[in-house]
């Protein structure tokens, strides 16, 4: 059996970097913790904004795209979640590029999210499917290299996305 | 006494052309008639995120002033927001708060805690540099000139009743109309 290889942080980094992400938006998700939260939090070119509760997120990232400040919201499938009327309201009723990094935690890292065997886990693709929220699986190392470009669209076209984070990225 | 129409005839008188208003519920409804303007931001789409878009706002437009007009009800729905605002402490956020107890364009249902909350001992208590709570619309007016000359985040508590009504223009806060309409006289005006 083929080892699981898992995202590389680094790479994922680069990719906000590249699409031109300036603000950070978080509350801390331990599956993106040490490979992702950890050294953005050190990186000087990120501004980096802790909010309590993840729906001030989703408000905060929006309002910032009205003059075409990009941010990501990083954050857990609790999170998500718990924003799910903010998400409907301000990203989707409002079309506003709202871009979100959501961490799986539970979630075996040789499944798909839908076969995971974790109920809070596996009914996630199903709720953004039914709010036609956009959203694509970061799990394999080459799953990285999508990210620049789909939050390009998400500017482009104003709309949202959500990037499941589905294994733990690496340091 | 404070009546809401007043008090924000008498803010208007300070708000300038540049500056962001981000409103909400009835004190959305009267401001879009006592000082209709492009840089009114009123599609906050879920009860209680005003503040958290005026800081947004504030962090992505730091040559701007950014007023948020927030009410009771919608603050106490997102109160860690004072933690967040104090910690990111915006220089040009300017959080008020229309206090008068109840859910108003709900039914008049009171909020949990009435008007006994003190908000701005609370803002204080989160980071914020200046926090007041005011009462008497005398003395607001007599302290505003030299309360946004205060570098930000500053917070007002303003305990207020209802004035006259203005109409409930749903349609027109939620329309994409309302969003282009900002966003040109944001990215116009930058």
């Amino acid at each position: 059996m083929t080892p699981l290889e898992y995202p590389s942080g680094k790479q994922i980094i680069r990719q906000l970097q590249m699409a031109g992400i300036r603000f950070v938006v978080s509350l801390p998700d331990i599956v993106t913790s040490s490979g992702l939260l950890w050294p953005i939090a050190r990186n000087n070119d990120f501004e980096l904004i802790r909010v309590c509760k993840e729906d001030e997120g989703v408000s905060i990232c929006a309002a910032m795209s009205y003059n075409g400040t990009r941010a990501v919201l990083l954050m857990q499938q609790t999170g998500l979640m718990d924003s799910l009327n903010s998400i409907r309201a301000i990203a989707m009723d409002y079309q506003l590029p709202v871009v979100m990094m959501v961490g799986l935690q539970g979630k075996e890292p040789e499944s798909m999210p839908k076969q995971s065997s974790v109920y809070g886990v596996r009914i996630i693709p199903s709720v953004l499917e039914a709010m036609s929220v956009p959203f694509s699986l970061i799990q394999e190392p080459s799953d990285s290299f999508t990210i620049q470009g789909r939050i390009e669209s998400c500017y482009a076209d104003s709309k949202p996305h959500v990037f499941l984070i589905g294994r733990t990225p690496v340091e | 006494m404070m009546l809401r129409d007043e008090t924000l005839m008498v803010l208007g008188e300070v708000i300038e052309e540049r500056d962001i208003v981000v409103a909400v519920y009835q004190s959305l409804f009267d401001w879009m008639e006592i000082k209709p303007r492009d840089l009114n931001y009123v599609a906050t789409g879920a009860m209680g995120q005003a503040s958290s878009h005026g800081l947004g706002l504030a962090l992505a437009n730091p040559e701007r002033r950014v007023f948020v007009f927030d009410g009771d009800g919608s603050l106490l729905m997102n109160l860690g927001t004072l933690a967040t605002i104090g910690e990111a402490a915006p220089e040009n956020l300017y959080h008020l708060v229309f206090a008068n107890g109840t859910y108003e364009v709900n039914g008049g249902h009171p909020v949990p805690g009435g008007k006994n909350i003190d908000f701005a001992t609370i803002a204080k208590a989160c980071g914020y540099p200046h926090a007041f709570r005011f009462s008497s619309l005398q003395k607001m007016q007599g302290m505003l000139t030299e309360i946004i000359s205060c570098k930000g985040p500053v917070f007002m508590a303003l305990d207020i009743e209802p004035g006259k009504n203005y109409p409930w223009k749903y349609d027109y806060i939620h329309s994409p109309e309302a969003r282009d309409r900002f966003r040109s006289a944001l990215n116009r005006e930058a």
